[in-house]
This record gives structure tokens, C-alpha cells and sequence, in this order.
């Protein structure tokens, strides 16, 4: 009997999509002591510990999750990092960026150590994403030059968005120093306490006060301004959900400003009107947004203006979730239905081209945070990686999850696509 | 889990059909008459807010039925120190309530009860969503006054984005066809409240509203639920409180409704709350042949 070890592994006869490399063939690679050693067209590369026969399928870099709650330190109860990076495996995810509104707040050094530690139990990569300001305060900034040298990949104050402008002037140009990206929920909170939906006719209808478009957009529009004054100055939107505040990243971008932003699945896929009977599932902030925004997001998906799909997964659970639909906790999960949300609604319903989702999910987000020697499988790069079926279809079950929350509004959805295996550093993390 | 039979969590999915029996159920309720309908059954006021009307007319509602009353409010029970909607429920189940009777502060908690507790659920004011019972005593006293609703035109004045009346009478009134025009200010009427339901406008002047109506329905400035938003008074007075001389561009024998507490000086004037014109007590008296019908209805089959 042959023994196998895990130093090298061949994975064969897959198409091979990756946007950052421009490839979009069929390809076997060959992974050796973490990295990629050969990528070449099928039977070229001989030999391997291990196989894995990828026939039928797609073989991608493995994706990047830019925003995820995996709620450690302090609330065990909704995720852990061991629970959270094992749904982020099942979805196909071998790197998330993890959310600095903890208890209490990841805005240390120690902190961001912690989180990184191998005691975590964190079987994908885990990024920190620390806090901009101290305790997310919005007051005094962070020491961003520690942070990112303990590992932090990019600082922002999520939740509790940076309103002064002095702040997040001070924040950029800090930034720009050291090349760090600050992300920003952009979310005008003065204009939108009480608040637990979108606003217009479906929050009028149901009695809820509302958030208005507006109150994203006047944020992102400040943000992109201040980041256009600052040279070399990275500001990254968060989970941007309005046709106004894309209008924003527009120009910034056409300033050849670094501005970057991501949109999520829930966003691309759901709008306020499905927000019925006090369904606190479909509660989250940014909420469902109009039919139109989503319009806008669709385009701005398509045309670049958005650089990455991430998740929010927001886990909580159901005694936070099942109550008056105003005290409930915002957020849902999204790990495990964010490749099979896209494949479904942007490949299958709008025609996307697969290789534009794949950029979503790896070379996109990549970009963004500046994720060294990941989003591309080139020779060299680490050995993460996706493999999906795009035909498969399959039902989602909330309560199979490997989310210890269950709070998700895609329970018994019929999608189209689905992860068959996720690959870390050359080692299978996750098997359909 | 769906709300269970007999449940009343809104006016806006009722069918026409079903909101003709209740008036008819209705009508046929004598207060002064002891109808034991709920003989030994236990009806549960749960209060999470402020109530005088509506308490006071579902009780005796429920007491001539024959029914047990139990009333639980949010202030000296297990709802102040942190039980949650879901456990007061269960709690409330769990000592035999065949009826739950719910006012909360948040639009759609008497939902998020009804599915999943299955004991009937009545509605009786949830945040500024809907408030069922109100508009039912509303259609019954327009029905005794007007016969029928085809070819109304109904005026709604004042504080409409904070009032669960209006969304509810708006919904029950556009499912007859009645003619809706909603009167007052931008911050307190929004443009978007007329998608609420068909046959619903939006005007900012008050002879526009009044010109034509039968029915003029005026509503309470919610000083608590304004969160910040201001409101200047004097300017609203000036505009649309309801005087004497402004009820003259109504019709002649248009009825002045409100669903109280009204005060006086501000949204209307003493002479109007005490005029001929005036429905408000009538209002009151309706409440409880209305609230004994949709009590009797969450228990037994409507005959």
C-alpha cells in the first residue's frame, strides 16, 4: 500500500480559472510544500503524493472574504474562529478578513496576535482587520505602523463608521504612509437612529423608520473627496448597497483615486421588498436596499466599479435574532452561499462571464487589501485553492450549516453552484 | 408557524369579504346584553404601552363575552427586568390564555408572537404599523352614519407617518373603493404614504382635503414618537387644525372623526371636538361591540 503524504499534490484535468493571471483553460497544478510549482496543461506534470481528479470542474485561486464577524474575542456564543473558518472553508473561502468590532474592540497589537495565533484553531487564513480609532471611538487613532506590523491588514472602525472628518482625514494620510487601506461602513449614524430598514414604501408600510440612501452616500462621497486630496491615499467602502454612493467610487476612481469597495451577496440578490411579516433574516445594515439600487449594483459589478464580492457574515444568535424585528441584531451569515449566490444570480440569471465571479472571489479582493502571494495560482504562490462545480445544483440547508449561527435568510433556497473541495497551503481544508 | 385562527395582526391582509363579516359579527353585539361566546375562556391584555381606549373597551369587550381578563403591562412584571417577547408569550401559553391581546411599541411584534405561539393573536396597536380593531370600529361608525362606502371620499389630517391608524384605515377604506386623501405637512406625510394602498393621495392643503369629504378623520401630533424630528406647532395650527370655519369646505354632513386621545387647541378646536359634526365619543361607544366581535371571532366560528 502506498503512503500517502500531503508535501505534494497534483490537481488534474480542471479548468483552471484565474483572472489574475489571465488564464481561463483547462490547466493541472502542482502544489508542492505549500506553493504552487508548476501550473501546465493537462498530463504535462508527472508524478505527486497525492492526487485530486478535478475533471468537470473549476479550479480557482482560492477566494478572499474581505469582511467577515467571526466574533472572537468575547462573543463565543454567536461564532468562534475555529466554527467561523470552517463555514468560510465549506464556501470556498481560504482567506477571510476579520472585523475588528470585537469584545473588546482589536485595536492592539495583543489583540491582532491573538487572533493570529495558532490556538485559534482557524483552519483557512485568518487577516485581522483592526480598529481605526481607539475602542472604535471615532476619537484617537490607532497605531497603525504596530498594528500592520503585527499582521493587521487594514483598520477600520465597522459599525461605528468614522464621522469626523479631521478623523478620517488623519486616518487616510496615516494610511497613505504605510500603504493601508482604511475601510469605511459608510453610514451617516446621525441620520439613521431608530432605524431598522431602507427607507421608502415597504419601511412606510410596515411601520418602520428608515435609512435613507442618502445617509451612505453622503459618507462615501465625503470619504472619496478626502481620499482624492490625500496622495496615495486607500479608502476602502464596505458592503456599499446604494446607486448614489457608487456614483461616489465612480469618481473616484475616474480621479485615479485608490478607492475600492465591495458589494455582498445579499445585496445583489434580495432588495427591501423582500423584507415581509418582521422577518428578522432579512434584517441587516446596509439594509436590502430599492430594485433600483440593485440595478445599479449589477452594473457596478460588471463595469469594474466594484472590486470585490465579500460576505459580512454576521452571525448571531436566535434569541438576538428572534425578536421585535426593531431590537434585532443586524446581520445574517453568509459564508457558505456567497459562490453559489453568485453563480446563480450573476453567471446563470445576468450572464456574468465566470471569470468576472472568480475575480469577485480572489484576484478583486486581493487587490484590495494588497493579500501578498494570494488571488492568482502562479508559479510561486500559495497553494490556496477553489474547486466548484458551476452546474451543481443543490438545496441550502440553514441548519446544516457549519456556522454556529443560523441566521440567514437563503434556508431551502434551490442554487446553482457549489464548493467541492477548498484547498490551504497545499492541504484539502474542506471536501463536498 | 403561521398565526393561528382567529388571529387579527392587520388590516392589510384581510379580504374585503372577511372585514364585512366582522361588521356584520359586529352589529349583532349588544353591550347591555351578557353573550357568553367566551364562557371560562382567558383572555391575556398584554400592554407594552401606554393604553386607556383600547384596554379599557377590550376588557369589558371580553367581560360581557364571559371571559376571564388578565391584564399584563411592561411596567411591574417580568418584561421589566429583561424577559423577551417570545418568553412572556410562552409564559403567557403556559397559564392557559386562549386569547392574547397585544399592544407593543415596535411595529410587528405581535407577529413575531403569532408565529410562534399558537394561541390567537390580536393586534391592538404595534409601533406605527397597524392598529386593526381601531380601524374596524372606524368602518362600523362610518357605516352607521354614511350606509355605504362606495363613492366616499374620506380625509385623513395630520401626523400620518407616526400613526398606525392611518395605515390601517387606509388599508381598510381603499379595499371599498373610498377615496383617500392624506393632509398635512412633508415631514409628517410623506409622498411615499400614498403607495400604501390604491385610491390613496397625498395633499398639503387643507381645503383641498376637505373640499368633497364625507368623513374627515383627524389625528393626534405624536410628540413621543417624533424622535428629534421638529415640529413647529403654532405653523401646524396655522395650517391644518380643524376650526369651525374649515369644517364648512367639508361636505354638509360630513362626520369629524379621531381616534383620541384628542387635544383640544391644537389638532382641532373645542367647538368642533363638541360640535353636531363630531363622531369621537360615538367612536368609543362602537369600540366595544367591534372588540367583542373580533374577540369572539379568535374562538368561535362568526354567526
Amino acid at each position: 500500500m502506498k503512503v500517502h503524504s500531503t508535501n505534494s499534490l497534483l490537481i488534474k484535468g480542471g479548468h483552471l480559472i484565474d483572472p489574475a493571471a489571465k488564464i481561463d483553460a483547462p490547466m493541472d497544478i502542482l502544489i508542492e510544500g505549500g506553493h504552487v510549482a508548476e501550473v501546465a496543461p493537462p498530463n504535462k506534470i508527472k508524478g505527486a503524493d497525492e492526487r485530486f481528479d478535478a475533471r468537470g470542474l473549476i479550479v480557482a485561486p482560492g477566494f478572499i472574504d474581505l469582511h467577515v464577524h467571526l466574533r472572537e474575542p468575547g462573543q463565543t456564543h454567536k461564532e468562534t474562529i475555529a466554527t467561523g473558518t470552517a463555514a468560510a472553508a465549506a464556501g470556498g473561502f481560504t482567506s477571510v478578513c476579520t472585523m475588528p468590532n470585537t469584545v473588546p474592540v482589536v485595536d492592539s497589537v495583543e489583540w491582532v496576535q491573538w487572533l493570529r495565533s495558532p490556538e485559534r484553531s482557524a483552519v483557512v487564513n485568518v487577516f485581522p482587520i483592526a480598529a481605526a480609532t481607539q475602542a472604535s471611538k471615532g476619537t484617537t487613532l490607532t497605531d497603525f505602523r504596530a498594528l500592520q506590523r503585527a499582521g493587521a491588514i487594514a483598520v477600520t472602525d465597522d459599525g461605528k463608521p468614522i464621522l469626523e472628518d479631521d478623523i478620517m482625514r488623519a486616518a487616510l494620510a496615516l494610511g497613505s504612509e504605510l500603504n493601508f487601506p482604511v475601510v469605511q461602513h459608510a453610514e451617516d449614524t446621525r441620520l439613521t437612529e431608530h432605524c431598522s430598514m431602507h427607507a421608502g414604501a415597504r419601511s412606510f408600510r410596515l411601520g418602520l423608520r428608515g435609512m435613507t440612501a442618502a445617509a451612505e452616500a453622503n459618507i462615501v462621497e465625503r470619504d472619496v473627496h478626502l481620499a482624492m486630496q490625500i496622495p496615495n491615499g486607500r479608502l476602502h467602502v464596505a458592503h456599499i448597497s446604494t446607486a448614489d454612493a457608487l456614483k461616489g467610487v465612480r469618481r473616484g476612481k475616474r480621479a485615479r483615486t485608490r478607492v475600492t469597495c465591495e458589494v455582498t451577496p445579499h445585496h445583489f440578490t434580495l432588495t427591501d421588498d423582500d423584507v415581509r411579516d418582521y422577518d428578522s433574516r432579512y434584517k441587516m445594515n446596509p439594509p436590502l436596499r430599492s430594485a433600483s439600487d440593485l440595478e445599479a449594483i449589477l452594473v457596478a459589478l460588471e463595469d469594474g466599479t466594484v472590486d470585490a464580492i465579500a460576505t459580512d457574515h454576521a452571525p448571531h444568535a436566535s434569541h438576538e435574532k428572534e425578536v421585535e424585528f426593531e431590537l434585532a441584531t443586524f446581520g445574517i451569515t453568509g459564508l457558505e452561499t456567497a459562490l453559489a449566490l453568485a453563480v446563480t444570480k450573476l453567471h446563470k440569471e445576468k450572464r456574468m462571464p465566470l471569470a468576472r465571479v472568480v475575480e469577485l472571489l480572489t484576484a478583486g479582493p486581493a487587490r484590495c487589501f494588497d493579500v501578498r502571494g494570494r488571488g492568482s495560482l502562479g508559479r510561486g504562490y500559495f497553494g490556496d485553492v477553489t474547486i466548484f462545480d458551476p452546474k451543481k445544483r443543490w438545496t441550502f440547508e440553514a441548519e446544516a450549516s457549519l456556522s454556529k449561527s443560523k441566521n440567514t435568510p437563503f434556508g431551502g433556497w434551490q442554487l446553482t453552484g457549489k464548493v467541492v473541495a477548498t484547498i490551504v497551503g497545499g492541504k484539502i481544508v474542506h471536501r463536498a | 408557524m403561521s398565526a393561528a385562527r382567529g388571529s387579527l395582526l392587520g388590516i392589510e391582509h384581510l379580504d374585503a369579504a372577511e372585514i364585512l363579516k366582522i361588521l356584520k359579527f359586529a352589529r349583532r353585539m349588544n353591550p347591555e346584553k351578557p353573550r357568553p361566546l367566551l364562557k371560562g375562556k382567558r383572555v391575556v391584555l398584554l400592554f407594552y404601552e401606554a393604553s386607556t381606549r383600547t384596554r379599557s373597551s377590550f376588557e369589558i369587550a371580553a367581560k360581557i363575552l364571559g371571559a376571564h381578563t388578565v391584564l399584563i403591562q411592561a411596567v411591574g412584571s417580568s418584561i421589566e427586568k429583561g424577559e423577551s417577547l417570545l418568553d412572556t408569550g410562552y409564559t403567557v401559553r403556559a397559564l392557559g390564555a386562549d386569547v392574547i391581546v397585544i399592544r407593543h411599541p415596535n411595529a410587528g411584534a405581535p407577529h413575531v408572537m403569532a408565529r410562534h405561539i399558537d394561541v390567537p393573536v390580536i393586534n391592538a396597536g404595534d409601533g406605527l404599523h397597524e392598529h386593526p380593531s381601531q380601524a374596524l370600529l372606524d368602518a362600523y361608525t362610518i357605516l352607521r352614519n354614511k350606509k355605504k362606502f362606495p363613492g366616499l371620499q374620506v380625509a385623513i389630517v395630520g401626523d400620518i407617518f407616526h400613526s398606525r391608524v392611518a395605515r390601517s384605515a387606509c388599508h381598510l377604506l381603499s379595499k371599498f373603493g373610498v377615496k383617500i386623501i392624506l393632509c398635512g405637512p412633508a415631514e409628517l406625510v410623506p409622498e411615499i404614504a400614498s403607495t400604501i394602498a390604491r385610491g390613496v393621495r397625498v395633499t398639503r392643503h387643507i381645503e383641498d382635503a376637505l373640499r368633497g369629504t364625507d368623513v374627515i378623520m383627524l389625528l393626534r401630533v405624536q410628540k413621543e414618537r417624533l424622535t428629534g424630528m421638529k415640529i413647529d406647532l403654532p405653523d401646524y395650527i396655522a395650517h391644518y387644525q380643524m376650526t369651525a370655519a374649515r369644517l364648512k369646505m367639508a361636505k354638509k354632513d360630513a362626520i369629524v372623526m379621531h381616534p383620541g386621545p384628542i387635544i383640544r387647541g391644537l389638532e382641532l378646536t373645542g367647538e368642533v371636538a363638541d360640535g353636531a359634526q363630531a363622531r369621537i365619543l360615538e367612536e368609543v361607544r362602537n369600540g366595544v361591540p367591534t372588540r367583542m366581535a373580533i374577540l369572539a371571532r379568535a374562538v368561535v366560528r362568526m354567526r
